[in-house]
């Protein structure tokens, strides 16, 4: 579907206000696929019909239809299966001793989607329930588009979805079959709580008035489609809610380097990054005359 | 080289299902419906058998229940691909012997990832 520059680009401005997130040139070309289902139930032609229908000055639903179609909800469970492993391998085991008091783990999955990560974290967690009896387990999943989030809270999902990345095994353990769809049990549901939030913005504080922090975050494919000042900044909003001794996990390619000084690579865990120790301050060079 | 037999009756799926398996690396050979299916095992086990479920002759389950039987030491991996997509038909694959399900329709991903878990790809 032919999309003119002049379209191209207040699409693209009305993306980046609404989420942070770029449609840069070489990005362009997916606006005709995306916005053509938006076409077809609005019952109009083309993209440019579609924009001229919208005013940016205002609030509107179609405003809010364009940029949801635009996101990119690419998700499925087990997602880079090696990083889940490591995180069963090393990270919950230390976040098991060092949480043993409290007993009570807080993980927020940034841009979950349809709910497929924050569900792959639930699965984990119940596949262990002997490791973790008594504990409470709160898994946060968050996203920009209240659609997904629609979904996710209703954990139904279509064959097509419910077999990516999960063996029939899982598959018939986690959920159960229903004439919507395949229904996520509830015994991984009640772990979870789906929110629609925007990683630029502040997470709501939490009754008590304190800002939440996690033991684990997990951030993977999102800031890609921020430019480099944004990424800054969902750095900076991630280490904020990150606790002292957690653990981020980023996308496969994804890094800290450049963008934050405030995290960095886990050595031997490729995905996986903490918060930076501060810098030694170096030694004052003692004076020859001082040792005698 | 890892081979693969593709059972389907259906020429479409077995033309998709080839270019996926060759893509991956697999030597491919392929049947119609069941029998077949049992014939070309006799001349030579693959690893891994996509299965279609409804077919001519001898479906996927009766066939994947002979397979079973066999007894056979090099027991290959199959793989059910069907447009089967209930409750009731997976777990009577796994009762059958079957080592993972892909519904139809499926992509090429869902098909690599469902070879990786089973350990083939």
């Amino acid at each position: 579907m032919q999309v003119s520059l002049a379209s191209e680009r207040l699409l693209a401005e009305l993306l980046r206000a609404r989420t942070g997130q770029e449609l840069p040139d070489n990005r362009r070309w997916r606006i005709g696929t995306a916005l053509s289902g938006l076409c077809r139930e609005y019952g109009i032609d083309s993209i440019d019909q579609l924009v001229a229908m919208f005013s940016p000055t205002r609030q509107s639903v179609l405003a809010r239809q364009m940029v949801e179609a635009l996101l990119n909800n690419e998700t499925y469970f087990f997602r880079d299966r090696a990083l889940f492993d490591h995180l069963v391998g090393h990270v919950l085991p230390t976040l098991a001793e060092t949480r043993a008091e409290s007993r009570t783990l807080t993980i927020w999955s940034v841009g979950c989607s349809t709910g497929q990560e924050a569900l792959t974290l639930a699965m984990l967690f119940a596949s262990q329930e002997a490791r973790w009896a008594g504990w409470t387990i709160s898994i946060l999943g968050t996203d920009v588009s209240g659609s997904v989030i629609e979904i996710a809270r209703k954990g139904c999902y279509t064959p097509f979805q419910i077999q990516r990345g999960l063996a029939m095994g899982e598959m018939m353990r986690w959920f159960e079959e229903t004439p919507q769809g395949w229904r996520v049990r509830e015994r991984l549901r009640r772990m979870i709580r789906f929110e629609e939030h925007n990683l630029l913005d502040p997470l709501p504080a939490l009754p008590g008035g304190q800002m939440p922090t996690f033991d684990i975050v997990l951030c993977r494919n999102v800031l890609l489609y921020f430019d480099a000042a944004t990424r800054e900044r969902a750095f900076a909003r991630v280490a904020s809610a990150l606790a002292p001794d957690g653990w981020l996990m980023l996308g496969a390619g994804e890094t800290t380097l450049g963008l934050t000084d405030r995290l960095s690579p886990e050595r031997g865990a490729p995905g996986f990054f903490r918060h930076a120790k501060p810098a030694k301050p170096r030694r004052a060079a003692v004076a020859p005359a001082a040792i005698a | 080289m890892k081979t693969c037999l593709i059972v389907d009756d259906s020429r479409l799926i077995r033309k998709f299902s080839r270019q996926s398996m060759e893509a991956l690396g697999f030597m491919v050979s392929e049947a119609c419906d069941g029998q077949q299916a049992i014939q070309s095992c006799e001349a030579a086990m693959p690893d891994v058998i996509l299965l279609d479920w409804n077919m001519p002759v001898m479906s996927g389950i009766e066939f994947l229940r002979v397979l079973r039987q066999t007894g056979h030491a090099n027991q290959p991996k199959v793989v059910f691909c069907t447009t089967e997509s209930d409750a009731a038909h997976i777990q009577a694959a796994i009762e059958a012997g079957a080592d993972e399900y892909v519904m139809k329709p499926f992509d090429h991903d869902t098909l690599h990832m469902k070879l990786q878990l089973v350990g083939v790809a």
